[in-house]
């Protein structure tokens, strides 16, 4: 792997009592990089979000998350990860009503973030927190800053955690469903405030996104996960026109386009974790399976063997398309 | 037809026919005063200004528009949990907060899933004393067939039955948005009131439960009214659409005529910054979104309007009828109406 990367995540393992929720996940990004999580429910995209942020309660984690000029984010002692959250890393967090105090008004939340980071006096972060409220698109700014949660809508909650979290200028954000509470021109707006704001400091940016066309718009990389594995990964365009692994094209499969009313859902669930097949995770579901499927784990391959390094395009299948 | 401008029109409808009916609803919240954070003085913000909707038995409405443009607000509207400041709200032609306060039936048969899933859900109830709650609470099947029930549930919305055991905080988000669809499904409903009830859900679990719920509304004629910002869901669930700007539906009709050729220049917008695979992202709309305190005089979008025309600033359009089926509140639609 390369010296650019931001981050190196190796053989990220989670565990919950029996349950492995992540399985030797493996990913890095690279400086000024986007790369969005795609999966189904309950695929550990979120876990991986929350680990590198050591806010994962009653699970034990394995595995390295090397962060540029910080060290191992999993195995930092808490007091240094407090300082890196907020300034190297921060998060914005899949489900903003929750993630927000309802007991403290928004502004508060604000500038407590500001003046905990970057020291700033009780004035100047009020002025800062009402900067930042208007670069997200919130007007009012002033009026709003005294507003408590649950007197704003959810899109506008989900523009104060934007707000929050790009306070401190971070080297790397996690951004847990950051618009899938927004109208698609938010949307739109805010993605690209994420994609300019990280891009004029050289930032990075993981995305878990559920829109893969949303995905294909706004990151280099993606990577599938199917019950806590990567399944396929690499540059957008591959993955999304070139897939080799069949989940990915069950994701594309069900893609609610505009004037499309032919939907073929995908049939069953994700096996509970204790009945997990040993082999490939998929096999259960799978159109392709063959006998050596379930027992027998495939492991990640390239797509293109010619090209090696770990940006490429790589797939775990057997017998991929 | 969810619109009906036209009042000789609205007299032909057969009375009762619709389930929901709003008649130019209001709906304003005292709030503080902007920059006056120690005063006890209040002022109104108007979250719905007149609208106007008609949802007839056994259709499907999806509501889309901008953040904070009303439609959580219109959906308390349509519960009875907010009572109109201004208008009528009526259910099978009779005030809805009267239809609420009398008996169980409305809240039997109206059943909701809230945007905030996981805040809806009591953190200290397993899963199938969740979904078993409203089994009980309506009588809907005899003690010894709750468990078995609640397993069809969990079944039916693709939850593995063994999470009837779990409490919320034990699932992942999609998990918790399938657990209040079951529990809305539980009383069994011939209305459900979803607010954001697929999104954030990964593409395979959403396409499970859209087709769920269009088979729901086909087979057991389920009046569906549906919050979502992803247009693509509204065109295949729901045969009608509404769109919210600032308190106001400024388009309404056959969800694939108005989103084929959009009349409404921000319903245009929309149309325009919904995803597209590998196509740049769409500019944003210029300006800012006007506070709903301080409205723009005329046309409420005549500030970011691409179309707008010197008399925009003075005319405040009203949703009128457009073509057949349709109606927008523009002075200057993008499409012609067809005839
Ligand atoms: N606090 C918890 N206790 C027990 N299990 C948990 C907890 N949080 C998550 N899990 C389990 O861990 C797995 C991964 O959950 P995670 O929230 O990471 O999924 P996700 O990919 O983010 O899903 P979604 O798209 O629904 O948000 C799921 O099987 C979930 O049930
Ligand atoms: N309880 C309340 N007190 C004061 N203002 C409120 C309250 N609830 C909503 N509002 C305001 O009313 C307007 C409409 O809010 P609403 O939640 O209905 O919007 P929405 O269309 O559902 O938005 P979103 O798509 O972001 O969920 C917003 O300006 C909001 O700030
Ligand atoms: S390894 Fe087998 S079961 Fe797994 S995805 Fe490939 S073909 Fe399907
Ligand atoms: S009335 Fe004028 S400003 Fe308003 S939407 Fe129509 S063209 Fe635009
Ligand atoms: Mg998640
Ligand atoms: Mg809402």
């Amino acid at each position: 792997m390369s010296d650019t990367n931001l981050l190196t995540v190796s053989d990220l393992t989670v565990h919950r009592g029996a349950a492995k929720i992540l399985d030797r996940v493996n990913l890095s990004i690279a400086k000024g990089e986007t790369l969005a999580l795609v999966g189904e429910s309950g695929a550990g995209k979120s876990t991986i979000a929350t680990a590198l942020m050591q806010l994962l309660d009653g699970a034990e984690v394995e595995g390295r998350a090397e962060l540029q000029e910080a060290g191992d984010l999993l195995s930092l002692p808490a007091r240094q990860m407090v300082k890196l959250r907020g300034r190297r890393l921060s998060m914005i967090f899949q489900d903003a009503g929750a993630a927000l105090n309802p007991a403290y008004t928004v502004g508060r939340q604000l500038t407590t973030t500001l003046r905990r980071n970057l020291g700033l006096t009780r004035s100047a972060a009020h002025a800062k927190a009402i900067e930042l409220f208007t670069s997200v698109g919130i007007n009012d700014a002033e009026a709003r800053l005294s507003a408590f949660p649950h007197q704003l809508s959810g899109g506008m909650q989900q523009r104060v955690m934007v707000a929050i979290a790009l306070a401190c200028n971070p080297d790397l954000l996690l951004a847990d469903e950051p618009t899938s509470a927004l109208d698609v021109t938010i949307q739109a707006q805010i993605i690209r405030l994420i994609l300019s704001l990280t891009r004029e400091r050289g930032a990075s940016c993981i995305f878990v996104l559920h829109d893969l066309a949303l995905a294909s718009q706004s990151c280099d990389r993606i990577v599938v996960l199917y019950a806590g594995q990567v399944v396929e990964s690499g540059p957008a365009r591959d993955v999304l026109t070139h897939h080799r692994h069949p989940y990915t094209r069950q994701l594309e499969s069900c893609v609610v386009e505009i004037g499309r009313h032919d939907l073929v859902a995908p049939e069953g669930t994700v096996p509970p974790h204790d009945q997990m097949p040993k082999g490939c995770r998929f096999a259960t579901r799978c159109p392709r399976a063959l006998d050596r499927c379930a027992g027998e784990a495939p492991p990640l391959t390239p797509a293109n063997p010619a090209k090696d390094g770990a940006l490429d395009h790589v797939f775990a299948c057997w017998n991929p398309e | 037809m969810n619109a009906l401008p036209d009042p000789k029109a609205q007299a032909a409808q057969a009375p009762g026919a619709a389930v929901f009916e709003l008649i130019e609803v209001e709906k304003t919240f005292q709030i503080r005063p902007p920059g006056r954070r120690f005063t006890r003085e209040t002022i109104g913000l108007k979250a719905l200004d007149g609208v106007r909707l008609r949802v007839e038995k056994g259709t499907s409405l999806a509501l889309v528009g901008e953040s904070g443009s009303g439609k959580s607000t219109l959906l308390r509207v349509l519960l009875g949990l907010d009572a109109p400041t201004n208008g009528r709200a009526l259910y099978h032609g009779r005030p809805i907060r009267d239809a609420r306060a009398h008996g169980r039936d409305f809240a039997r048969d109206v059943a909701m899933v809230y945007q905030d899933a996981r805040g809806s859900l009591d953190p200290r109830m397993t899963i199938e004393a969740l979904i078993a709650e409203p089994l009980r609470h309506f009588n809907i099947v005899p003690k010894d067939q709750i468990k078995s029930r609640v397993a069809e549930l969990l079944n039916r919305v693709g939850l593995p039955t063994d999470a009837a055991k779990r409490y919320p905080a034990g699932l992942s988000g999609g998990q918790v948005r399938r657990v209040a669809i079951a529990r809305a499904l539980a009383s069994e409903p011939s209305v459900l009131v979803a607010d954001e009830a697929v999104s954030g859900l990964d593409v395979s679990t959403q396409a499970q439960l859209l087709t769920l719920l269009r088979r729901l509304q086909q087979d057991m004629g389920l009046t569906l009214v549906f919050i979502t910002h992803d247009l693509g869901v509204a065109s295949f669930l729901c045969e009608e659409i509404a769109i919210m700007y600032l308190g106001r539906i400024v388009e309404t009709g056959p969800t694939d005529a108005v989103l084929n050729a959009p009349a409404h220049p921000y319903a245009a917008a929309l149309r325009a910054a919904a995803p597209r695979f590998f196509e740049p992202m769409p500019e944003p709309l210029p300006g800012e979104i006007p506070s709903p305190l301080d409205l723009p005089k005329g046309c409420r979008f005549s500030t970011r309007c691409p179309a707008a025309q010197p008399d925009c600033q003075t005319r405040d359009p009203q949703l009128g009828r457009f073509g057949q089926a349709r109606a927008v509140a523009c002075l200057h639609p993008l499409a012609s109406p067809e005839t």
